[in-house]
Order: C-alpha cells, then structure tokens, then sequence
C-alpha cells in the first residue's frame, strides 16, 4: 500500500484531482433550491453569488464539492466559480464555527473601543483574527465598518447586530455562545447557526417565528432625531447602555505587527521580505 | 452661503423634518399596515396617473440629487435611459452602504423598507422597467429579513406583480445579497457583481443608463435617493423645494457618530449645519472638543472645527474643499490620533481596492506602509511628502472613484494636521492614549 503525496502533506505540485460529488440526496436537495434561486434572474449567472451562499449554507464554508456544483449548475468553468469566490469576504474557505464573531475594526469602531474589544476577545477565547476556538462554537475575526457607525462599537454575530459594545459584555456574550445559552442581539433576530444564515443570504426566508419582529421597529440611536422632532427628548446627556468599570488599558506603544487590520495588507512578495527590507520600512541609520 | 429663514432656529422642532424616519419609533413599522396608516403608496397611485414621461419631468423638477454621495440628479439619470429601443430596462438599488462611517441606508430599510419598494415601483413605471433588483450587502441579515418580509408583503397586496393596482403595469423586485466587498457600492462594479462575476467596475462610456446589467439601459439609484420619491409625488414638489436650497432642496438623513452626546439618525432639510445638529442633541460628549470629523464619510476630505458652520449641502460641503457624500458626520475628539485615524482607513483602502488598476492597487499598499512606519513613530519627514505625492498618484487617475476617495483622507488630514504627523516622526511614538478615545473611557461608575 502507498500513500498518495498529498495524504502524506507533501505538494508535489501536481493537479487536484476533481472535487467529489455531493451525496446524492443532498445533490437532489440542493438542485431544486439552485433552480429556485436561478428563477429569479433573467440570466443564470447572476445565481452564482446566492449560490455560494447556499452551499456555504450545506456544509459551513466553500468547498471544492460546492464549486463545483454551483460550476456544473450554471453551466461555468470551476476557474471561473472559484474567481468570484475568492472575490469576497463572506465567502468561508475553510471550516469555521458556528457562530462567527466579527468585531468592526474600522476607523470609527477601533478609536471608540473596537480595538480594545478585539484584543480582548483574542486574549479572552485564545485565538487570533480568522481562528476558531477548539470547541468549534467560536470564529472570531475583525470586520470592516458595518453601517452602524451610531451604534458604535459594533460587534456583528452571524451577521446579526450587537450594538454598543464594550470589552467585558462581549467577554460576557461568547461565553454564552460557547456555553450553548441563548445569545440575543441588539437589532436582529434571536442567533441561529452560521449555516443557517447562509440559507437567509442565499435568497429563503427566516421563517422562524418572530424572527422578522425581533427588537422592534429601530435601535434607539436611530430614533434620536425623531424623537428630537417631536419634541420627546431634552439635549442628551452620555448614556451608557451598559455599566461596566472602567478601563485599566495599557499605554499604547504603536508597532506595525500590533495593527489589527495588518493581515488585510498585500501578503509579503519577494521584494518586501521582511529579513531583507528594501521599502520604506527600512531602519537605515538605525 | 445663506440659510433658509426658518434654518435660524435653533430648535430640534423646528430644524429637524423626519419624513423618511417619521413613524419609526410605531409598532411594527416596517408592515405594510404602518406604512400605509402614514400614506404609504399614495405617491405610487399619483404617479400611475400621470404618464411615464411626466413623472420623470417631475421628479427631475423636484430637484431630487442622489443620496449615495455623488449628487447626481436622480430624474435626470431616468431620462437617460433610452425609450423605445426594444431592450429590457432595469433598475438596480443601490443598498450596498459599506463606505466608513455610513449608516442611513442600514436604518432605513430596517425600519422602513416599504418607502423603498413603492419608490421602486414608480421609477419603474417611469423607465419602463419590468424588474428591479435590491443590491444589499450581506452582512446585514437583520434588513434582509425586513426586506424579505416587505416584499412578499408587496407581492401579496398586487403592489408587485401583474398589473400593479390595476394600471397594467408589471414589475419583478429581486432582493440579491452581496458577499462582502466595498467595491460593490461602486455602480458599475455592482453591476458586475450583480451579474455573477467579480466586482470589479466597468470602463466608462459605455454609462449604465445605456448599456448596464446584461448590456440593457439600466439606472442605478442610492436607496434613499429611490426611497424619498413617494414623498416627493404624494406631497407635491412644491413642498420638497419648500426645504434646502435651490440646488439642493428637500429633506436628508444625516448620521452623527463618534464622540458625540448623541449619535444617531437626524432627518433635517438640506443645509443644516453640524454646529446647528451639535447644539440641539447635546453637542461633543462632556469635557471634550471636536477636533476632526468627515462630512460624507471617510471618502470625503475631512473637516475641523473651523467648519462647524458649514451648511451641509451640496454646494456648501464643496465649496468648503469637501463633499456631501452620505452625510456621515463621524465626530472625532481632541483624544483621537489623527494618524491612527487615518492609517486605519488607508488600509481600508487597501483591503478594498479590487485589483483592478496600479494607481489605487500599489498606491494605497505604499500608503499604508508608510503610514503605519510614522504612526509607529519610525517616519521620516520626507515621507510626508512622499505620502502627498502617492495620494497625488491615486487621485484622478485610478479606474473609479475608489482611489479618489483613498486620497481624501492623505490630502485633508495632511493640510490641517501636518503638525501631529511631524510630532510622531520628532517623538518617534504616537502622543496618543488609546484608552482615552474609547465610549467608556470618561466612565466614572463601577459596577459588580
């Protein structure tokens, strides 16, 4: 008996083999919900991005098995599906938790505690950006600004809102989640599986009970003006949503490999090897 | 620039005018029943009334300009699209709000969802548009579900479908979920992205109102610029220029965020100034200073203190050097490093940039190498003017406006700032405490 090389870990730089298929009832399963999705478009194609979403629904991220039948689906080249979905950030292309944790690290969020509340859910759940906790419950990354910049800062959980965070409630929340007690957000619905809201994105309905009412009509930072307007509100004071002491943060002590967005520079190429600086991240005179 | 009379008030009653966000705080707002308790599709049976043609003049009368940052006339962009030409139109909504510090849209269709779809209808009648498409980003699964909901609402009261309210008219409404990518909100990469391909924008000429999704006359439009046209037919034009300016008339949501008292939504005709928002909600959190903010969010040059006066109109923002854009009014305090501010959008930037072209692909990747050095507090001088000149390379001649916008932020925070940049490179360390910027920094109680 041999083993093959890519069994043993070794890339002999050799053509994949072609994905296996579905098993043939989730095949089945899955044709008919890409039919309904390509029904909606007056052109096949336009199905390929719900469709990504659908098979990251089937098995928690993008696999080959999955390109390949949305490339067999729509009559497209697996090169050309695995263009579009390494296109973009939702799109998982390796096994991940149940529920992803993205933390928004944009300009606004990061400088009104974003940062802090990264690095302590790091420290806290022992992972980095993109890694999942070993219970396989948790996927904790960073994510840029979510249209919530009122609510700042903003934690999103399969891609539900959690609004006004701070580092100790969002402690608090992926503790619940790993402990299998219900998590509910600010504004959305009460947490289902990342799996399950791949399903919503591909196109179908949540059609969960109360799902569609869950926190009422607007969080309260959207109704500020109004409420203004009518005359309901005196001048607002700083309300903090929830009470929590204060902060014993560390002075900052900037280095570029502290950077939270650093992974989401260009990868290293030759010319920027780190051993041999030759950019303006050279020390000369140093 | 002068302010309208009633503008001089100070006011929230008199200054605000919710009309979009007016019945948000009802139970169950975002139903079919709430929104026609507030005239919901009254505009929808004005408008099928009138010909095609006359609601576009219409609307272009109105003086509508397109809420998704650019200003363009929204009637104007219908009457480009060619009639009679025998090919199908479209219409796509624009719902991809990604651009930092943006959050009108999000709100909006949260709470709202059905002043989007009976504008769509309209705007469809007048293109002569049979099916339309909401491009919303993913990451939003709260407003999928609402706008999920309101459009089987729709279809289920003939609002969508054959013969809409019995004038003949047929329209599909596909709501499409995006997969996480800035670029989308640019209209020519959403096309792209909306036919199954990578988002990557189109040359132009050939303009969407000529050859857009599939090739076919399409029209692009924000979703609050879509959103604000039933008001506008069910309320006359008359009333909608009653607001605002002449160029720039009628009502908007502005978004205040960051070290404000109050952050929020605040729906106020066209023209109020930050100074005006400030005083009416409680103004900087207690004991700080407003030291920079953005007018439309981080692709628009940033602004100080100096500006609080500024009317926040079209005219008004670009004649004081920046831009409307999404009226995204991210407050900053005397706290904030502006060079960590700005570092932080540069490598948005650069995670967003799609590839596409040199300028804004290599531009903003030396951007934020040299950014992240100074705010290390291992710059050099001369890299402030190198980070000029890479901005000055990025500007104008990248593929679309992506590059435009990663330059802003260099450009206006090097103008007014200049001297915090040096002091990083003088000191060699950031002069910053990060833990004084943060919400609960000033947070004086402590709880068990």
């Amino acid at each position: 008996m041999t083993t093959s090389s890519s069994e043993r870990g070794v890339s002999l730089g050799m053509p994949e083999l072609p994905a296996p298929a579905y098993p043939d009832d989730v095949r089945a399963r899955l044709e008919t919900d890409a039919r309904a999705i390509v029904a909606r478009y007056p052109d096949s194609r336009s199905a390929l991005l719900p469709m990504l979403h659908l098979v990251q629904s089937e098995e928690g991220h993008v696999t080959r098995t999955g390109m390949q039948f949305c490339a067999d689906m729509l009559g497209l080249t697996t090169a050309e599906v695995t263009a579009v979905a390494t296109f973009y950030t939702m799109y998982r292309r390796r096994p991940s938790g149940d529920y992803q944790v993205g933390v928004c690290t944009n300009t606004l969020c990061a400088v009104m505690g974003g940062d802090a509340i990264f690095e302590e859910l790091q420290e806290h759940l022992g992972v980095g950006n993109g890694e999942t906790t070993a219970d396989g419950k948790v996927t904790l990354e960073h994510i840029e600004c979510n249209a919530a910049c009122d609510f700042a800062p903003v934690v999103m959980v399969n891609w539900e809102f959690f609004d006004n965070q701070t580092p100790e409630s969002a402690r608090r929340m992926v503790d619940d989640l790993r402990a299998g007690r219900p998590v509910a957000p600010t504004r959305g619905a009460p947490l289902c599986t990342f799996k399950e809201t791949a399903r919503i994105l591909a196109g179908f309905p949540d059609e969960r009970e109360g799902a569609v009412e869950a926190t009422g009509s607007a969080g309260p930072a959207s109704l500020i003006g109004l409420k203004l307007a009518k005359g309901e509100a005196a001048p607002a004071r700083v309300v903090h949503p929830r009470g929590e002491a204060p902060q014993d943060a560390p002075p900052h002590e900037p280095s570029p490999a502290e950077h939270l967005s650093s992974h989401d520079a260009p990868q290293d190429t030759s010319a920027s090897d780190p051993a041999h600086p030759a950019g303006p991240t050279a020390e000369e005179g140093e | 620039m002068t302010l309208a009379p009633e503008l001089k008030d100070t006011s929230p009653e008199k200054l605000l005018a919710p009309v979009l966000s007016a019945f948000w705080d009802e139970d169950k707002s975002w139903t079919l029943d709430v929104y026609k308790r507030h005239d919901g599709y009254e505009g929808l049976r004005k408008a099928l009334a009138m010909s095609p043609d006359d609601v576009i003049a219409y609307v272009k009368d109105s003086g509508l300009r397109g809420r998704g940052g650019a200003g363009f006339p929204t009637g104007m962009k219908w009457q480009f699209i060619p009639q009679g030409d025998g090919k199908p139109h479209y219409l796509v909504v624009n719902a991809d709000e990604s651009e930092p510090g943006t959050c009108k849209d999000i709100p909006l269709l949260f709470a709202n969802p059905h002043s989007l779809i009976e504008g769509i209808v309209i705007a469809c009648y007048a293109i002569r548009s049979s099916h339309a498409f909401i491009y919303l980003r993913g990451e939003v699964v709260p407003v999928l579900r609402r706008l999920h909901a309101a459009v089987r609402e729709a279809y289920e009261a003939g609002l969508l479908g054959t013969n809409i309210l019995g004038s003949g008219l047929d329209l599909e409404l596909t709501v499409h979920a995006g997969a996480g990518a800035y670029i989308c909100g640019e209209e020519t990469a959403l096309l792209d992205s909306l036919e199954g391909r990578r988002g990557q924008p189109r040359l132009r000429p050939p303009f969407p109102a000529v050859a857009g999704l599939y090739a076919c006359p399409t029209v692009v439009n924000n979703v609050e610029s879509i959103a604000s046209v039933p008001a506008i037919m069910n309320r006359g034009k008359e009333w909608f220029r009653s607001m605002g300016s002449e160029k720039s008339p009628g009502f908007t949501l502005y978004s205040l965020s960051g070290h404000v008292a109050s952050p929020g939504q605040y729906e106020a005709p066209l023209g109020i100034t930050l100074r005006q928002l400030l005083d009416m909600s409680g103004g900087m959190r207690p004991g700080h200073r407003l030291k920079f903010w953005t007018p439309g969010g981080s692709s628009t040059p940033m602004f100080t203190d100096e500006h609080l006066d500024v009317p926040l109109d079209y005219e008004g923002v670009g004649a004081a050097g920046s831009m409307l854009g999404t009226k995204a009014l991210q407050c900053f305090d005397e706290t904030t490093c502006v060079v960590r501010a700005v570092t932080r959008w540069t490598e948005f930037y650069a995670h967003e940039s799609c590839g596409k072209c040199t300028p804004c692909r290599e531009g903003t990747y030396w951007l934020v190498q040299l950014l992240r050095d100074i705010e290390a507090g291992k710059g050099r001088m001369s890299d402030l003017d190198k980070l000029n000149d890479i901005a000055d390379n990025i500007n104008g001649k990248s593929f679309c406006a992506l590059g435009d916008g990663a330059a802003s932020p260099i450009f206006s925070s090097l103008k007014y700032f200049r001297e915090e940049y040096e002091q990083h490179i003088t000191d060699r360390r950031c002069p910053f405490d990060p833990a004084a910027s943060t919400a609960w920094a000033d947070r004086t109680e402590v709880h068990a």
